[in-house]
């Protein structure tokens, strides 16, 4: 017991203090799920709201593999993104294996499934006369995109969350493509792995508590966003 | 009936739409005049809806050609461009997430208007609809009823060449039905607006229709005026569909001890009902009102209408007996087995039909002198 009170008091020490390594390591955690979460918006809303509204043949096989994608374990993402950037791998060339850039990737094939399978799910729950209530209307095309994606804002923001909190606390890729390195790519997840491993209990717990603080500030603020509107 | 409908502004030919192999609409021609309401009706599955979306350019048909004003669609004129001269109603009200008022001006947003123009052109329409008072209001928060309101002042507002509705009232409780219906009777006939309306509902398409169209397996069966469909069904299936009911086109004389006198074709009927003279009304007779008498025993005494006629046809339904009377204009009554072996009703027999007037429905079709104008 006497373990986790020290070790609790101790992470407060660091983290009022700011420990400038602590720092560092969230700074990092948050640029890099940060950006590959936008990455996998960027391209997760506009295929999700394709695939919800085209009929093509194939179509349920795609949407099983999303559905599947969703539930992609982060250690197989880290293995064939390893793979790919590796030395003599098709991408090796480009030097990115255990830069945060690589994370970033790793992150984006995690995240991308979720936000597609998300928004495919939100737009689908649009009733279908919708589309062509507002073709009638007089909708072009774009203006049709728009007002779908308006319609399915909220559950949207559930795509976000779930994308955003996926990548953030995962650690399987992260550490494999990463690498772990101090200073370059240690991040939350990974930093607390291995400081566990040393015994450093103290520093594993604040780094516990700062990524367990990040969750929930996120969630907060897109649920904040979320439930003002009833009436 | 409208004396100024004119030039076809809609109209579909030789539409065929075929789905897995199966032909969901055969519809050889169709189409909806200036300023005149075309109502469709027909049972579930009858291809009503395909047919409205076909001509409301949502729907491509497999065969045959719609045209707009005289114009082929696809020649000239993109169909966005042309759908900006149409609005919907459908059965679901289907509105944005947002505000009553935002919802109402969305097809001016659409068509570019900007906000405080869009706003201007749209209020008259929420007065109109009664739902003024809800312009701030979520649109999630509306009861069926404001949420249709509020779909039809969104139509309304583009000022469509042609409103075209989709079952705009089966989603609705009677009294909000009740209301809507009455309501969107009035501005139809204020407007003039050129209306196509989908309904399975005979009362509706005899109320608004100014031609109606019956439907059934994916063709159109019979169209022409409400009291000729209703009279005169052309086939057993749209018989058995509108119902055997007596429906008379005639015009209100006046008023007697209470009693509207009508003229229907060269006859007078005293029947219960509000209206002034010149104007149309249906009456509306359920044959099992019509009492049957011989010659000169004139029926009960308490009918107060009696009609001197000849026997058309005898047919037997089941335990009833369909007897059609010639009095000038057909008269179907259902009467039963005793009764006409003791009338002996047979082709030729000359009867007396009789009705109280409190068995007569009236339905008004406007007047003959009635003003026209857009609203607004």
């Amino acid at each position: 017991m006497e373990l986790i009170w020290e070790g609790i008091r101790h992470a407060l020490w660091l983290l009022f203090t700011a420990d400038p390594e602590v720092l560092g390591i969230t700074w990092l955690s948050l640029q890099v799920s940060g950006l590959a979460t936008l990455a996998s918006l960027a391209v997760g809303i506009p295929l999700g709201t394709l695939i919800a509204l085209t009929r093509f043949p194939g179509r349920g096989l795609v949407v099983s593999l999303i559905n599947t994608g969703m539930g992609l374990p982060p250690v197989v993402v880290g293995l064939f993104v390893s793979i790919f950037l590796w030395r003599s791998g098709p991408l090796g060339a480009l030097e990115l294996l255990y830069t945060p850039t690589a994370i970033v990737i790793a992150q984006f094939v995690i995240a991308a499934p979720i936000v597609t399978g998300l928004t495919l799910a939100a737009v689908q729950q649009i009733p279908p006369g919708f589309r062509l209530q507002m073709l009638a209307l007089g909708a072009s095309r774009p203006q049709l995109l728009w007002l779908l994606a308006r319609e399915a804002r909220l559950p949207m923001l559930a795509a976000v969350m779930a994308g955003f909190g996926g990548v953030i606390s995962e650690i399987g890729a992260s550490m494999m493509v990463g690498g772990n390195i101090r200073g370059q790519t240690r991040v939350l997840t990974t930093a607390t792995v291995l400081e566990t491993g040393k015994g450093n209990f103290d520093v594993a717990i604040a780094l516990s508590l700062i990524l367990l603080a990040i969750v929930f500030l996120v969630n907060w603020a897109l649920t904040s966003l979320q439930q003002p509107r009833r009436a | 009936m409208r004396a100024d409908t004119g030039a076809p502004v809609l109209a579909g030919r030789g539409l065929r739409v075929v789905t897995g192999g199966r032909p969901r609409l055969e519809v050889e021609a169709v189409a909806v005049l200036e300023g005149e309401v075309l109502a469709i009706i027909g049972p579930n599955g009858a291809g009503k809806s395909t047919l409205l979306r076909v001509l409301g350019l949502l729907e491509p048909p497999t065969a045959g050609e719609v045209r707009f004003r005289g114009k082929p669609v696809g020649a000239g004129a993109s169909l966005l461009a042309l759908r900006r001269r149409m609005a919907s109603v459908f059965q679901e009200p289907l509105l944005c997430d947002t505000t009553v008022l935002r919802n109402a001006r969305l097809g001016l947003t659409l068509r570019g208007v900007p906000d405080p123009e869009a706003d201007r052109r749209v209020r008259p329409w929420l007065d109109r609809l009664g739902i003024a008072h809800l312009a701030g209001r979520s649109a999630r928060t509306l009861s069926g009823g404001e949420a249709q309101r509020t779909s039809l002042a969104r139509a309304f507002a583009v000022e469509p060449e042609v409103l075209l509705l989709d079952e705009p009232f089966s989603g609705l409780d009677p009294s909000a039905r009740e209301a809507l219906l009455g309501d969107l009777e009035g501005i139809l006939r204020e407007t003039g607006t050129t209306t196509i309306l989908v309904t399975h509902d005979r009362d509706e398409a005899l109320r608004l229709g100014d031609r109606v169209a019956v439907m059934m397996g994916g063709r159109i069966l019979q169209l022409a005026r409400p009291e000729e469909v209703f009279a005169a069904p052309v086939s057993e299936e749209v018989a058995h569909f509108v119902g055997v009911e007596n429906i008379l086109a005639g015009e209100v004389l006046g008023q007697e001890d209470g009693l509207l006198r009508i003229r229907v074709a060269d006859r007078s009927l005293l029947v219960v009902g509000e209206g002034a003279a010149g104007d149309r009304v249906l009456v509306c007779l359920r044959p099992e009102d019509i009492l049957l008498g011989s010659v000169p025993g004139a029926g009960p005494t308490s009918a107060r209408n009696a009609l001197p006629g000849k026997v058309v046809r005898v047919v037997p339904i089941g335990v009833l007996w369909r007897v059609v009377v010639d009095c000038g204009f057909p008269l179907v009554a259902l009467v039963t087995r005793p009764a006409v072996e003791a009338l002996g009703l047979e082709e030729g027999r000359e009867v007396m039909a009789g009705f109280k007037a409190t068995a007569a429905h009236l339905l008004r079709r406007g007047r003959l002198d009635r003003p026209r104008g857009r609203l607004v």
